[in-house]
């Protein structure tokens, strides 16, 4: 367990875990349950997580590393509500090496990475927010990956040289995961995610940007069990990426009683009907915003009249758009197509019981419309 | 004379890399570079224009809602339309909750620990710090001496576990710090405070907005929330401001007046250019550009307090002598007609060829002009704007100073906390606007429209670090070509053709610098820009250099 500081004693098991939570026993569990509710574990498993968190011997190391991204990630990061940010950084985790939040700068920021790499070699989780970019800039002296150098080194380097020695590579964000924004087409500086350019495999944590609830829950497993969650083939944990947003959609029963939005602002947006129309990538998104909502479960983009443009998959930037472009984004072959079938094959394997439903009765009568004015006639 | 090399420079979003000269202990001359590339304005053509918010909002994660609002404004100004009443509440609603979190954010997580001494709050006085905290504001909350005992004993635990996770290798005991260990124990508790605060401030952003930190409400046209103009969702958010609110008045502005008088040297450091720029935000009724934004549109000139200057877009260039790339003629060009031509010829800044960042250099009617909250609250303070003036009146009262204090790193950090109020305390006019509206049924949010085959507009606002512009150009009802000049460009670029400096650059001449391999006072100059790298970086594809008229909106 952590090391208390003299003169403080804690007598009972309780305010051990209060003392070493930092919270006090009832936000303690609630956020035990609500981690054990995210990960899909039954109410048993409640005790362990307080256990597991109570007795990790030292906290363990994080090393953050920024590439190319907007920084998006670590601000999603740091809403975390429950355990608070501040439990995060003073008790559940070391976060030795965070550009956005720690102190030292320059060579002291260099040394306390290095530092963070030689004291926790092999047991650190490096987690990566950004790109990689590849490509070589024109210039004379430009070398592969110099479109982002960070203390003088490309992100390619540093990279690898701090993913080498971690006991786990977790990609925060699209980017991280699948080279997100700056890979999408004509993708000028050759961005790939992190896995593809170190080639050793991640565990990935898409959304963009993630939803905390995610990677917090998925380093809750790892401090629970020692191991990251069970991943689809894409490397996303199955507790997060398991399901399709349209199965669990609030507006799903207006889907199937073809009740859609034709217009933003018309009477079915302000009856909450179903956004399909408006371009909703829904049917071919795998993630829980419709079951654990953003940001304290206060909304998600469905909730506030949006479509998804599903965000937690590969290349959404150009596979899902236009994003006000309805789906499916090819002829669909007759009745039997269904958006189940589209999303089964964009994901490949993934385990999920597509059951036929109503989108073919209107899918057959118009094909894809990507045009600027999406109306029925 | 020896140089120095401060890369990476953290607490702040994006890769930044300073070097300085320092002699006799003072900095003699500075180079910043941006050290990122992404090429955004290369993938947004042949896109959707309805889709660029979506995409330009992914420039920056952290000041995420301003571009998403610049890009639907170029759109709907290139499309002809104006949004409803409703809609442009939201809107303003939404840019507000971004200062009050992002300041707040700003001040205390990125800027803090540049004037606080973390390791020092262990040897405070928890009952002296409570007579402290209560001397400077009496409605201060959580600031009995058990509370400070509580932040201090969770401190001393932290510590002693040997694992210092982001305070590791902090500047701990630098002779720059000054405050007594008792504001400094204050002030990490408020630190501890404030990130459970901005937690609950983002949900602001959440409640019309989807999500934070990218919201996804935003449509060309208007907003798409219609389904959340309700009561209930307009008091959780009123809720919130008042939560927000209470913080500001009583932790934020009391801990920047409390920490000011410890520093007054820094009120004549780090002041840099003379000329500030502000393109003005938050629409009135009717959402006439400039006429009716809450915070004007203006340009200072040379520090003269007497006069604003009218803003002319169409005065705004960008050169690109010391950045990492070509130009055909070489000369400054219109954001609009700007050449991309990458060319990267490495970092040393000593070289001949004189490139070392991948930020261009903009200027106004040739002038280097600073952007930002200091900017605004100079070119509100002398518009007369009533409660700027009065909020720079009261700290500068408060602090026994004339004007000219606020030309400086201090200046613009206490340029933020008031700029924080300014606009906390305008939240509820916007929030009663729209509940009068919706109480006589008026639910408008959508402006319906065509896609014009070709068309071309701007949209000008101001993020939380300064003046943003986006410019669109639509050819066959697809984005033919698409411009961002953004704010850390302005302050963080390298020097023009003249071999004149940017607002980094120059605020940093004349910096004391104890010692070059602990630079916290080169941190509290940079960080009180709050720089933004993400967006700062970004290139204009070769094969769109078109010129293209621009309309005022």
């Amino acid at each position: 367990m952590c090391q208390l500081s003299s003169g403080f004693s804690p007598k009972s098991s309780e305010e051990r875990v209060k003392a070493l939570a930092g919270l006090d026993r009832r936000d303690f569990l609630s956020f035990c349950s609500i981690m054990a509710a995210t990960l899909g574990l039954s109410p048993s498993f409640i005790p362990k997580i307080a256990e597991a968190v109570e007795k990790a011997a030292r906290r363990p190391s994080v090393i953050w590393l920024h590439f190319a991204e907007c920084s998006g990630d670590s601000e999603a990061f740091i809403r975390s509500s429950y355990p608070s940010t501040e439990e995060l950084i003073l008790n559940i985790l070391s976060i030795d090496y965070h550009e956005t939040i720690m102190a030292a700068s320059g060579e002291a920021a260099e040394a306390a990475l290095q530092k963070a790499m030689t004291e926790n070699k092999g047991k650190y989780i490096a987690v990566c927010e950004g790109a990689i970019p590849l490509a070589t800039p024109p210039g004379p002296n430009a070398k592969k990956g110099d479109y982002l150098t960070i203390g003088g080194k490309t992100g390619l380097e540093l990279a690898k040289e701090v993913c080498a020695d971690a006991a786990a590579v977790m990609c925060v964000g699209n980017c991280a995961s699948f080279g997100g924004v700056q890979a999408q087409r004509p993708n000028p500086t050759g961005a790939v995610g992190i896995e593809e350019a170190i080639g050793k495999p991640t565990l990935k944590i898409p959304g963009c940007p993630h939803n905390p609830v995610n990677s917090v829950a998925t380093i809750v497993n790892f401090l629970l069990l020692g191991s990251f969650p069970k991943t689809d083939n894409l490397g996303r944990p199955l507790f997060a990426y398991g399901k399709r947003i349209h199965d669990h959609c609030p507006r799903r029963a207006h889907f199937d009683a073809g009740q859609f939005v034709e217009e933003f602002g018309d009477e079915g947006a302000k009856n909450g009907w179903c956004l399909y129309k408006m371009g909703c990538k829904g049917p071919e998104t795998y993630h829980n915003c419709s079951m654990v909502e953003y940001n304290d479960g206060t909304s998600w983009p469905v909730k506030a009249g949006h479509g998804c443009i599903g965000c937690s998959e590969p290349n959404f930037w150009d596979n899902m758009s236009p994003f006000y472009g309805r789906l499916p984004n090819v002829i669909l072959p007759g009745v039997e197509a269904t958006a189940d079938k589209v999303g089964f094959t964009l994901v490949g394997a993934a385990a999920v019981g597509a059951a036929a439903h109503g989108v073919y009765t209107f899918m057959n009568r118009k094909k894809f419309d990507p045009t600027l004015k999406d109306k029925e006639e | 004379m020896a140089r120095h090399v401060i890369d990476p420079i953290t607490r702040i979003e994006g890769h930044l890399r300073i070097e300085i000269e320092v002699e006799n202990g003072m900095v003699k001359d500075a180079w910043s570079s941006g050290t990122l590339w992404r090429g955004f304005e290369v993938f947004l053509k042949d896109r959707d224009p309805r889709d660029a918010w979506i995409i330009t909002q992914r420039v920056c994660g952290v000041c995420t809602t301003v571009h998403a609002l610049a890009s639907v404004k170029c759109v709907e100004n290139a499309v002809g339309i104006d949004i409803p009443d409703n809609a442009r509440l939201i809107r303003n609603l939404i840019m507000g909750a971004q200062y009050m979190h992002d300041h707040i954010v700003h001040f205390y997580h990125l800027h803090a620990l540049d004037w606080v001494d973390v390791v020092s709050a262990l040897s405070a006085d928890p009952k002296k710090t409570s007579d402290l905290a209560n001397s400077i504001n009496q409605n201060a909350p959580n600031s009995g001496a058990g509370d400070f005992r509580a932040v201090q004993e969770k401190l001393k635990k932290f510590v002693n576990s040997g694992q210092l996770g982001p305070f590791t290798n902090g500047y701990w005991g630098h002779p720059a710090y000054k405050l007594p260990p008792e504001a400094n124990l204050m002030a990490v508790a408020h630190y501890l405070q404030a990130l459970s605060l901005q937690s609950r401030l983002a949900r602001m952003h959440a409640i019309f907005g989807a999500k934070n930190p990218h919201i996804q409400t935003y449509t060309v046209g208007g907003v798409t929330c219609v389904d959340d103009l309700n009561a209930d969702r307009i008091s959780e958010f009123k809720y919130l401001v008042e939560e927000g609110r209470a913080f500001i008045d009583n932790v934020y502005l009391p801990d920047v007046l409390a920490v000011a008088p410890f520093y007054l040297e820094w009120a004549g450091i780090g002041g840099g250019l003379k000329n500030y720029l502000s393109y003005g935000m938050l629409p009135g009724p009717g959402g006439k550009e400039p006429e009716s934004l809450w915070f004007p549109r203006g340009l200072i000139t040379d520090r003269d307090i007497s006069k604003v200057h009218p803003v002319d877009a169409s005065k705004i260039t960008e050169d690109v002598t010391h950045a990492w790339y070509k130009y055909r003629d070489g000369k400054p060009l219109h954001p609009s007609v700007g050449e991309t031509d990458p060319w990267y010829t490495g970092i040393e800044t000593d070289r001949a060829d004189g490139k070392y960042s991948w930020l261009k250099t903009p200027r106004y009617d040739d002038m280097p002009c600073e952007v930002g909250p200091l900017a605004r609250m100079l070119v509100n303070y002398v518009s007369g704007h009533k409660s700027t003036v009065e909020n720079i009146n009261g700290v500068l009262k408060a602090l026994n100073k004339g004007p000219e204090i606020l030309f400086s790193t201090l200046g613009r950090t206490a340029a933020r906390a008031v700029e924080t109020k300014v606009i906390a305390d305008n939240m509820e006019s916007w929030i009663d606007e729209l509940a009068a509206n919706i109480k006589r049924g008026d639910l408008e949010t959508f402006t319906p429209y065509d896609m014009p085959d070709s068309a071309s507009g701007f949209g000008m606002t101001e993020a939380p670090r300064g003046a943003l512009g986006h410019w669109i150009e639509i050819k066959g009802k697809k984005i033919h070509n698409y411009q961002l000049v953004v704010p850390t460009t302005w302050n963080g670029s390298p020097r023009d053709s003249k071999g004149r400096r940017s607002s980094f650059e120059a605020s940093l001449i004349g910096t004391p610098v104890h010692d070059p391999k602990q630079p916290v006072e080169i941190l509290r100059t940079i960080h009180s820009f709050d720089p933004c790298l993400a967006c700062s970086v970004h290139v204009i594809d070769p094969k769109t250099n078109e010129v293209f008229t621009t309309r005022a909106i």
